[in-house]
This record gives C-alpha cells, sequence and structure tokens, in this order.
C-alpha cells in the first residue's frame, strides 16, 4: 500500500499528543511503519500546533506537504481552515467546531472569518463537522474532545473497533479510561 | 522489543545501552528531551547544568574519572560550549563522551538557525547525524565506541524533525564498559602550550584515521537507483531527515550516497559515486557543507545554486526545486483546496495568568527601553505589549543595558531596564551583572523570576532549591547574589501587583545608581501553583473601553461590544481587574 497521512491540528494545550499516542500505538500494533513528528517549544504557547502522523509498508519522511493529507484532524475550527491546503483535493476533514480567538482577532486586528466548515465544503473537500466540546463534557470532561475526535476518525480507517479499543487501553491512564471509552463511542455516533 | 519512539527518547535509550552513567545538560528546544527521557533510568545520574559549558566540562570531568558521560544542548548551546569543546579536541577522552547538538532549521523555537556542522569541522570533532529514532539509538552507542577507540568527543548532531519525530526502533539490553582506571597524564590532560603543540598532530592524524574508517564503514552507505531505471543517471549525496526526503519524493529512482558521518568526510567514496553517475546532487539544509568538500575535489556539482540556504526541506520541495534536473518536468503543488478569506495567524502568546504580562504592562505603560534575553519573556515583543528593543542570545540583555546606558548616558539610563529569567540569569547573567557592578553604569536589571525553566517545559534551575528529580537540592539565593556583588538596590516585586510595579520601575529608574528589581512569582502552568477563581465581567457596568485589552491576555475578548471572559483559559490573576475604571470584573467565587 502507499503511505497514508493523518495530520492533527490545533491550538497549542489542546491535548493533541495524546490522540497522536494513541494513533501511533494502534497503526503499531496493526503492522505498519509508523512515523510520527510533532513540534515543541514555543509553539506550544497558543500557537497553532501541527502533528503529521503517516503508516504504510515503510514509511520516509516525517512530514506530510501540501495536497498530501488523506484526512486533517482538527481540535479547532480555524485551524481545519489553515490547515486545508495541505489535504489532498478529494480528503477529509474531521474537525470540531470549537473557536478560540487567535491574538490578532482579540486584538481587533484581524476577523474571525465566518461559515468556515460550509466554505471548506465548497473547495470540494469532505467536511465532518461536530460539537466535540459538547461531547466532551457529555462524557464528563472537556478534556476528552481529543478521543471524541479519535472515535470520529474512526469511521474514516479501515481498522477494527477493538483494535481501538485496545490501543485506547494502552494509552490512556485506568481511571480515566470509562470516561474515555464513552468519549469516543460518542464521537463515533454524533 | 520494536518500539515507537521519539528521536530524543532514542537518544536517552542509546545513552542507556551503551552504559553511559553521568549526564549533565543544559534544556535548549529541540534537545531537551534527551535528558528528560535519560534520567527515568535510575542506572544513570542526571543533572541540569546552570549552561552548556559547565555541562560539558562536568562531562568531560565524568569522562577523565572513567565512565561514558554525555552532554547535551540545542545548536546556540554549542556556541556556549565552544570552549570546552575545542580543547577537548586536543585531550581526547578518558571514558568516552557523546555531546548531542541539536540544530532547528526553520527556527521552530530558536533565534537563529545556524549549522553546527561548522563547530565539528572547526574543532575537528568526528560529527555522526542520524536520519531517525532507529538511526538515533545506533549512532549513540556507534559514537561511544568511536570515542573510545579514536580518543576523542563525538558529536551526535539531532534536529528538530529527528529529535521530535517518532519512528520504529529496535531496543536492547544495557552494557556498561568496566570503568577506566583515572590516570595523571600531564602531557595529555594539562593544555599548556608545550603539550598542546604536541597535541595538535595528534588530532589531524585521528582525523584522517577517522576520514579513512569513513570511506569504508557502514554508516557511510550507498543506495544504487533500481536496475530497471533507464536514462539519466542522478545520484544523490545526502544526509540526516533530507536522506527521508530523497526518498520519499524520487523512491528508487535516483542514486543516493547516504552519509551517517558529517565530519569528516569520505573522499574516495564519494569520488567514486561521482564517477558512477551522470549528474552529481547534493541535498543537505541549511549550509553548503558536503557541496563544497565536493567542489574542493574537484568535482561538478548541483546543491545550493538551486536548493535554498534558508529553513528546513521537505519533500515538496526537493521536487520543486529538483525534478526539472532529475525527470525534466516541473512540479507543481499550487492546486490544493483553500478558503478565499484570510486565516488570521496564531502566534504563540503569554498564557493566561502569566507572572511576566503584568511586568510587561507596565514597562508599556512607562515607555521604557527594554533590552530583552531568551526565554517564554521573549513573548512581551508581541503586540499588544510591544514591550522589547532587543533580543540575541542568552544574558545580553545584562551585558547589553550597561554598553548602552555607557554609551547614551543619562539618557538611557533613565528609561531603560534589562529583563532575563531566573534560569536564564543562572546561565549566564551573572557576569554581566558583575560587569555592571564593577564598571558601574547607573542599569537596572529586572529579573523575571518565575521559579522555574520556562520556555522548554519547565526544567529546575539552581535557583528552584529543587534537582532533576523534583528532590531538594542546593538553592542560590538571588537577593543575597547580587547584593554580594555590590548592588546596594535590589527589591522584590509581585508582578501581579501593578501599582507595586509601577513604583519599583519608576523608582529605580529614577536613582543614579545599579540596581536590581526581582520580580517574583512562579510560572502559572506549574502544577503546585494555587489559583484564584476565573473573574467574569458584569455586562452591567462594562463600557466597552477595552482598558482590559491593552494586556493581551488570551481569556479576554471583546464580545458585542463588552469585554468577555474565558472561564476555562482565566486563572484570576486580576492583573485586568486593576486597569478596569469602572470595577466590571468580579471573582465567580464572590457571589456563587
Amino acid at each position: 500500500m502507499s503511505t497514508k497521512n493523518v495530520m492533527i491540528v490545533g491550538v497549542g494545550g489542546q491535548g493533541s499528543l495524546l490522540a497522536s499516542k494513541l494513533l501511533g500505538r494502534l497503526l503499531l500494533d496493526a503492522g505498519y511503519d509508523v512515523k510520527v513528528s510533532e513540534v515543541h517549544g514555543m509553539s506550544q504557547r497558543g500557537g497553532s500546533v501541527v502533528t503529521y502522523v503517516r503508516y504504510g509498508e515503510h514509511v520516509y519522511s516525517p512530514v506530510i506537504d501540501r495536497g498530501e493529507a488523506d484526512v486533517i484532524v482538527s481540535f479547532e475550527l480555524l485551524e481545519a481552515a489553515r490547515w486545508l491546503p495541505y489535504l489532498k483535493k478529494d480528503g477529509t476533514v474531521v474537525t470540531n467546531i470549537q473557536q478560540i480567538d487567535p491574538m490578532p482577532v482579540i486584538t481587533g486586528a484581524k476577523q474571525y472569518p465566518e461559515d468556515l466548515v460550509e466554505k471548506m465544503k465548497s473547495t470540494g473537500a469532505k467536511v465532518d463537522a461536530l460539537d466535540c466540546l459538547a461531547l466532551a463534557e457529555q462524557a464528563g470532561s472537556s478534556k476528552a474532545v481529543n478521543i471524541v475526535l479519535m472515535g470520529r476518525l474512526s469511521h474514516y480507517f479501515d481498522m477494527p473497533e477493538e483494535a481501538w479499543q485496545k490501543a485506547m487501553e494502552a494509552i490512556v491512564p485506568a481511571k480515566f479510561l470509562e470516561m474515555n471509552k464513552k468519549a469516543f463511542e460518542l464521537g463515533k455516533n454524533a | 522489543m520494536k518500539e515507537l519512539m521519539l528521536g530524543n527518547k532514542a537518544f536517552a535509550r542509546g545513552l542507556y545501552e551503551a552504559g553511559c552513567s553521568f549526564v549533565s545538560s543544559y534544556p535548549g528546544t529541540p534537545s531537551t528531551e534527551v535528558t528528560e527521557e535519560a534520567v527515568k533510568y535510575d542506572e544513570i545520574y542526571c543533572e541540569w547544568a546552570p549552561n552548556e559549558k559547565v555541562a560539558m566540562e562536568a562531562a568531560f570531568g565524568a569522562s577523565l574519572a572513567g565512565v561514558r558521560s554525555y552532554c547535551g544542548m540545542k545548536h546556540v548551546g554549542l556556541n556556549v560550549a565552544a570552549d570546552p569543546l575545542y580543547t577537548m579536541s586536543y585531550t581526547g577522552v578518558n571514558g568516552g563522551i557523546v555531546i548531542c547538538v541539536a540544530d532547528d532549521a526553520g527556527m521552530h523555537s530558536s533565534q537563529n538557525e545556524q549549522d553546527s556542522r561548522h563547530h565539528a569541522i572547526a574543532s575537528k570533532v568526528p560529527m555522526l547525524e542520524p536520519s531517525d529514532s532507529g538511526e538515533t539509538l545506533s549512532f549513540v552507542k556507534l559514537a561511544y565506541d568511536l570515542s573510545e577507540e579514536y580518543d576523542t568527543p563525538v558529536i551526535v548532531k539531532m534536529c528538530t524533525r529527528v529529535a521530535h519525530s517518532q519512528s520504529v526502533v529496535e531496543t536492547s539490553d544495557r552494557v556498561v564498559p568496566a570503568r577506566k582506571a583515572y590516570e595523571k597524564n600531564i602531557p595529555k590532560n594539562v593544555m599548556m602550550p608545550g603539550n598542546a603543540i604536541k597535541r595538535h598532530p595528534f588530532v589531524e592524524e585521528r582525523t584522517e584515521k577517522l576520514r579513512a574508517l569513513a570511506e569504508t564503514a557502514s554508516f557511510n552507505r550507498i543506495e544504487w537507483r533500481d536496475d530497471s531505471c533507464t536514462g539519466k543517471h542522478v545520484g544523490i549525496i545526502t544526509c540526516s531527515t533530507t536522506y527521508q526526503y530523497v526518498r520519499e519524493a524520487f523512491g528508487n529512482t535516483v542514486s543516493v550516497c547516504k552519509l551517517g558521518m558529517v565530519n569528516p568526510l569520505p573522499v574516495q567514496l564519494i569520488k567514486d559515486f561521482a564517477a558512477k553517475v551522470d549528474t552529481l546532487i547534493v541535498a543537505e539544509e541549511l549550509d553548503p557543507i558536503i557541496e563544497n568538500h565536493c567542489r574542493a575535489l574537484g568535482l561538478a556539482v548541483t546543491g545550493k545554486d538551486v536548493l535554498p540556504i534558508c529553513g528546513e526541506f521537505s519533500q515538496n520541495l526537493l521536487k520543486k526545486y529538483l525534478s526539472p534536473i532529475i525527470c525534466g518536468e516541473e512540479f507543481k503543488d499550487d492546486d490544493v483546496n483553500a478558503v478565499s478569506d484570510e486565516i488570521p495567524g496564531r502566534p504563540p502568546v503569554m498564557c493566561a495568568g502569566c507572572p511576566h504580562r503584568g511586568l510587561f504592562y507596565t514597562l508599556s505603560k512607562n515607555k521604557c527601553t527594554v533590552l530583552g534575553d531568551i526565554g517564554c519573556y521573549t513573548l512581551g515583543a508581541v503586540a499588544p505589549l510591544s514591550a522589547m528593543d532587543m533580543t540575541l542570545c542568552m544574558g545580553a540583555s545584562v551585558s547589553a543595558i550597561h554598553g548602552f546606558n555607557k554609551a547614551g548616558g543619562g539618557e538611557n539610563e533613565g528609561k531603560t531596564v534589562a529583563v532575563i529569567g531566573d534560569s536564564t540569569f543562572m546561565h549566564s547573567g551573572m557576569t554581566g551583572l558583575a560587569n555592571i557592578a564593577y564598571n558601574q553604569s547607573d542599569s537596572t536589571v529586572i529579573i523575571l523570576d518565575n521559579s522555574i525553566t520556562g520556555m522548554t517545559g519547565h526544567q529546575q534551575n539552581p535557583t528552584t532549591g529543587l534537582n532533576i528529580k523534583g528532590d531538594p537540592a542546593g538553592k542560590i539565593d538571588l537577593e543575597a547574589l547580587c547584593r554580594s556583588m555590590g548592588f546596594e538596590r535590589v527589591r522584590v516585586v509581585d508582578p501581579y501587583d501593578l501599582k507595586a510595579c509601577d513604583a519599583a520601575i519608576k523608582e529605580e529608574l529614577a536613582v543614579k545608581a545599579p540596581s536590581v528589581i526581582i520580580s517574583r512569582r512562579p510560572c502559572a502552568l506549574l502544577k503546585n501553583v494555587k489559583h484564584n477563581p476565573p473573574l467574569r465581567v458584569n455586562r452591567d457596568k462594562c463600557v466597552g473601553c477595552k482598558s482590559c485589552m491593552k494586556i493581551g491576555c488570551p481569556a479576554i475578548s471583546m464580545k458585542d461590544g463588552k469585554a468577555h471572559i474565558d472561564n476555562t483559559l482565566c486563572v484570576g490573576c486580576g492583573i485586568c481587574e486593576q486597569l478596569c475604571p469602572v470595577g466590571a470584573f468580579e471573582s465567580c467565587q464572590k457571589e456563587d
């Protein structure tokens, strides 16, 4: 198979690290060669963050380039739009509809664009948008947005449910496991 | 066992498996996790040193004592440690020494993108450069063997994409070599002219021996293109993560000479490779080092004449610049999905509740000239605070204010401050302060003491009273230290108290004497910090004057003409409350 590309994008501090860890585990257990690339440091201070997950028979580059992503998973709407050029023409965006104003918007220097879901759809991209924060809170913690997104992402992966469960058990601390499993189901069935 | 491992964690695993037992480092993105992962092995003694020079000298001492040692740093850290490095090249080692230097092409988290290979060449120290986590682990073990066999420190160079990418590694058990006896050896270890003169030829001979090794060793390898390929035979010499981009972009249609050792570089291997291809390309990030080596060998080569010197590479970048040469086709990646709206940038910002905010607001309000330094507080330069005039390197704020004030006199002295964090002050601010005390400029230095090394993700330092494991350790008293240098004016303020900050800055700038203000409050992200309940805006009182928007707090925005607080971000620091002319901010707790 050719290498598959998943990008996880969001705002520093939103919990994308756990999501990429979970994907890495899932794909390694499934027997793929995997590379996961993240950037630490300055970008964590509320900046735009991106993680690349690549898998296949043999993965070379650790990064995903413009027009290469099969799926973009976004924790925040503006970030989905920012990274959209990295999606394949017929790729899928799975995005949280939460909006977090960046500093140029807070200071009034720039506007947060309106109707981004519709605008992204009109480019030809498939867009699967859901209110992950509400679902995470329903599961028991606003911090479970990442697992809600993973539940939704599972629709676009040819991977049995048990494999996801097994990866979650390996990655998520025991005391949060039930809550996260619930968050996964809520995201999957939303 | 097969594991998916971060490059830096694989580095630490390599230290463990190679039997390294002493680690001393200063944190710096993207090198920090090597030491943070190494400390998880009980068999390895680990510490944060005050700076990279101290770390390298401590590692040298451990080597002298006969054990395998390590020190790690980012690219600019190697500038600080260059002094010991260049002479450790002469002394060589007793126990093996491995040095990690992590470059940051693309400047994800750095003030420049210097190419550390220059240091390896100039210091005549061998440098290995892995291209993924698996190679990182094996190169670290190889580096220790080379270090002891060739009597030299060995640098393993990382870059952001290798350090911060996870790929599959194969782990094995730890093997600790027998500790070597310490033997007094004045000609080898005391580098005064008479001895160093005799060591220099040894260094030159060693380089040629390593070059001979580089001709045939498996860390440098040639991968010929697929037999089925016809047409022009293109050969690419490459290293590090660029090797991965080459393979990603061109698969098996090109032949590749992949160099694992970037100093010294082989001669015959490259000549033979060049002789068998029709077109020779060198693909390397940053400076044309392999390319210049090829040119010196008289080879016709394509390199920085088409590829950029600035920034990171990627597969598409290589396709864009090299496809016309390799397959005679233009590569374009502009046919992609994109919304037509302008997407506002999302630069990093000071966190909600950051203790630096109140201080920088006060500096901005007083129109101070602010000579800055390296740390989270460099974000004080960002709008709307825009309260920074200069940032150069670690410690430069304290040294530069002295020159700025001496040259500018009273006009500068009355409105200029230096700002430096607690960890950066320990790193290289103290010597600058000594110069102010000694040569007497009326300079005001503000130490932003947030009780942690913040930017790199919370490492302890000599002022925190805790060691790398979080256990009690020695604690340097900043006030006593400054006083002992001769500063009579040393005062502490709480940066959450805007009136106190304003008074302290105004008074210390007015007085004709050198002074130190310690702005003290722990980083808002520290786990042991207790926060106030979040604030909320009383919409009946808020007049929408935007006074609270001057501080660039990510928790505050304007909604329908009135201030709004995101209560998931607000930690109740109260800076906005102090700025509000109508008392519209209320604690959530007061009424609930």
